[in-house]
């Protein structure tokens, strides 16, 4: 990866909910235009990551600075970091009282004071882009998994968010409703998008990523490219990991 | 025909002694209804938080409003209180205390549930695009326990509406006192009054009731989308 300035540091992060560290010591890099993936086994600390990132979670040790400036502070206005790093989650949380623009508009009406008609449209080109056009009137509750993710995804990036954090959002879709998400998310990627993902799917990761981080047990094992990391592990532990997946592929039988 | 007991309604001014009745019915329900929409929200909100003292003091409230009859605590308002202590306090006004303390109990417990209802992944999402605390609450958790706490709250107050016959009990006179005065009065003239007059008084609990079932129906019809 060539010198690009760094967006986000992360200095020996540690999180500990109480009964044992969950993240240990972690320190990476996410540099302006990446796309960073986090893979590992359930409980490896990988939402935990991305949830002290943004602040829902506080961290015990360690320091995250954003454009050079520590944002794991006591008094850190977390209102103001959190425009600036979006995230999307893995259950559909979209709020099931409002409509899909209105679910959209409020963060940059009430929380940025931005005007309401140029948000509007705004709102529209990017729904556009998700596909999602005919759905600005719909409530959550009409709509499937798949359209809901996308437009949680809207929601975020009309903050104009440096960073755009994805918590394992496709885990819990439907798998034909998987492929739509995941095509969204990869179209940001390739226009630029400074992303951290969070995701179990393997080969949307080695389509998406510019560095694969493989934690496991609350550090990082492994931190590559996607090539580096699917084809030659430098770990005993990546490869287990890795195994495990290529076994249930055999099994099934039909997967590419 | 004539000898119906029907008439008796319209006896004199019989009718619009009935509606006076209703009046005081509903003036004590209201009231006692929108004090304890207030008093339950609080009290509901603060049943959320995490000091166990807070938490305990206000389950033992209200475990020991609901266990009591509304009658006893009644009694214990009206007559109680100005043995022991020397107050006064009218029929009326030990009626609307009494109400208002049940109505919060029940609305209190009704609020907790539906605040419990709203998944937490939503105030998260709400902070995650940067809205404050006060935001959250304002613009998407405030919202939905509003409408969980609709069917509910009306049922309550419906409840409450009906419940309030007992204040006979303590020499209020409302609807129902009313139509036993009339059907003593009569008891000469009109001797089979009872089934007509007790009649109209379903009809007016029926009248003050509905309107209430109408407005939560309403309510829910406009947020269903």
């Amino acid at each position: 990866m060539e010198k690009k300035e760094i967006v986000l540091e992360l200095k020996h992060v540690r999180k500990d909910f109480g009964n044992g560290p969950v993240l240990k010591d972690i320190s990476l890099q996410l540099h302006k235009g990446e796309v960073m993936v986090f893979i590992g086994p359930s409980g490896c600390g990988k939402s935990t990551l991305l949830r002290c990132i943004n602040g829902l979670e506080g961290i015990q040790g360690g320091e995250i600075l954003l454009n050079g400036k520590l944002i794991s502070t006591e008094n850190t206005k977390w209102s103001e970091v959190r425009q600036k790093i979006g995230m999307v989650f893995q259950s559909y949380d979209l709020f099931p009282h409002m409509t899909v623009m209105e679910n959209i508009l409020l963060g940059p009406v009430k929380v940025q004071g931005r005007n309401r008609k140029e948000a509007e449209q705004e709102a529209e080109r990017l729904l556009e882009r998700v596909g999602l056009s005919d759905k600005q009137r719909a409530f959550p509750a009409q709509l499937s998994g798949g359209q809901k993710q996308r437009a949680a995804i809207v929601r975020a990036l009309i903050m104009k968010p440096q960073i755009l954090l994805f918590d394992e959002v496709t885990a819990a879709l439907d798998p034909e409703m998987v492929r739509e998400v995941l095509d969204v998310m990869l179209e940001l990627a390739k226009s630029g998008g400074t992303m951290m993902i969070v995701t179990h799917e393997l080969s949307f990761a080695k389509a998406v990523a510019d560095r694969i981080i493989f934690l496991d047990d609350g550090i990082i094992v492994e931190s590559g490219t996607p090539e580096e990391f699917f084809t030659r592990q430098k770990t005993e532990r990546a490869q287990r990991f890795l195994n495990t997946f290529i076994f249930r592929e055999e099994k099934g039988g039909d997967e590419a | 025909m004539p000898e119906l007991g029907i008439r008796v309604l319209f006896m004199g001014n019989n009718l619009q002694r009935l509606f006076t009745g209703l009046w005081v019915t509903v003036r004590i329900s209201l009231i006692a209804v929108l004090l304890s929409m207030v008093f339950g929200t609080f009290l509901g909100l603060a049943m959320t938080v995490r000091n166990p003292l807070v938490r305990v003091t206000l389950r033992i409230y209200l475990e020991f409003i609901r266990i009591m009859p509304q009658l006893v605590l009644l009694f214990l308002v009206y007559f109680g209180l100005s043995k022991a202590f020397g107050i006064n306090l009218s029929g009326e006004v030990s009626a609307v205390l009494v109400f208002t303390l049940w109505g919060s109990a029940e609305m209190g417990d009704l609020v907790r549930g539906a605040s419990n209802c709203v998944p937490k992944h939503q105030y998260e999402s709400g902070a995650a695009i940067g809205l404050n605390r006060g935001q959250v609450y304002r613009y998407i958790i405030l919202p939905q326990i509003l409408r969980r706490l609709v069917p509910p709250a009306m049922n309550l107050t419906t409840r409450m509406i009906k419940t309030t016959s007992l204040v006979v009990m303590i020499g209020v006179v409302e609807v129902l006192k009313v139509a036993q005065q009339i059907i003593e009065g009569n008891r000469y003239t009109v001797p089979d009054s009872a089934l007509w007059v007790y009649g109209a008084v379903l009809l007016l609990y029926f009248l003050a009731c509905w309107p209430v079932s109408l407005f939560a129906r309403h309510l829910e019809k406009v947020w269903k989308n």
